[in-house]
């Protein structure tokens, strides 16, 4: 629930049609991009705690796929996969994301990833756009960095609406 | 919850009188005309914000009374909670992983630049 987040990281609603996380890292964003874009990398750390990245392929070229199965510790295998859109080394990702299990339908989104320089600091941005492939391509051609002006946090209010509305996470 | 579900639960989200909207209905159910009172805009522009939120699923107007009362519907917002917990916890663990390999990487890095210094 929204209360409950830690203040790494913080969610914001860009757009109608946008859900983006946004965390501060101590690190250089090229180094980030590094880490976000080369198996070797990868697999050391996407996932849940405790998982491992059994499959990471990478093809890092506009078109190109990406595919990764984590492994949960109790053994159940999470495949996720997608294709490589934009790709602007040490600032930008743009890729296709879907959590391939055909049995829910495949649900697919669009993720850009955004890495922005503040005072030494990397500003990384995880934007989700929902879903479907006219939304996905007018945002492409209308330029992703107006879509991500954030123009608004309504998170504040969206919290307040769900917490008088008293819906918890268990 | 598949997301264009979620999209039709933010996009109506997203507009600031209808969170009004929803946060004088979770107090309880109302009439239409209560609704619009503490707003200055027309009868039919909340009439339309009300069918946003219908159709989103947020909300349900009853049918029986003739002053058609409106109630909250928390389930979507209950998936949109949830939904938005998870991916945040993944990536939040997901951040924490890739610190820690970071950190490990640039210990390691120093110690062979220690190492390459000694004769």
């Amino acid at each position: 629930m929204f209360e409950k987040n830690s203040p790494e990281v913080t969610l914001t609603l860009p757009s109608d049609r946008e859900i983006a996380f946004t965390r501060i890292f101590e690190w250089p964003r090229y180094l980030l991009f590094e880490m976000w874009t080369k198996p070797e990398h990868v697999r050391h750390w996407w996932g849940c705690a405790g998982s491992t990245l059994t499959v990471c392929e990478i093809d890092l070229h506009p078109g190109g796929a990406w595919r990764f199965v984590m492994r949960m510790a109790d053994g159940t295998d999470h495949p996720f996969k997608g294709v490589y859109r934009e790709i602007v080394p040490a600032e930008r990702l743009v890729y296709s994301e879907c959590y391939d299990v055909p049995s829910l339908g495949t649900p697919e989104w669009l993720t850009t990833i955004t890495f922005e320089e503040l005072n030494g600091k990397t500003k990384l941005t995880n934007s989700l756009l929902h879903p479907s492939s006219e939304a996905r391509d007018g945002h492409l051609q209308a330029g992703m960095e107006a879509g991500m002006v954030q123009t608004l946090n309504r998170l504040a209010a969206c919290a307040s609406v769900l917490a008088e509305a008293g819906v918890t996470n268990g | 919850m598949m997301p264009d579900r979620l999209t039709t639960t933010f996009a109506a989200l997203a507009d600031p009188t209808r969170r009004a909207i929803l946060a004088r209905l979770a107090k309880g159910e109302t009439s239409v005309k209560e609704i619009a009172h503490p707003f200055s805009i027309s009868p039919p522009a909340i009439t339309k914000h009300l069918k946003v939120l219908e159709r989103a699923g947020l909300i349900m107007r009853s049918r029986e009374a003739q002053w058609r009362p409106c109630r909250l519907e928390a389930a979507p917002l209950k998936d949109v909670s949830e939904w938005v917990e998870r991916y945040r916890s993944f990536w939040e663990q997901s951040f924490h992983r890739l610190d820690d390999y970071l950190f490990k990487l640039q210990t390691k890095e120093t110690k062979k630049h220690v190492r390459k210094k000694q004769p």
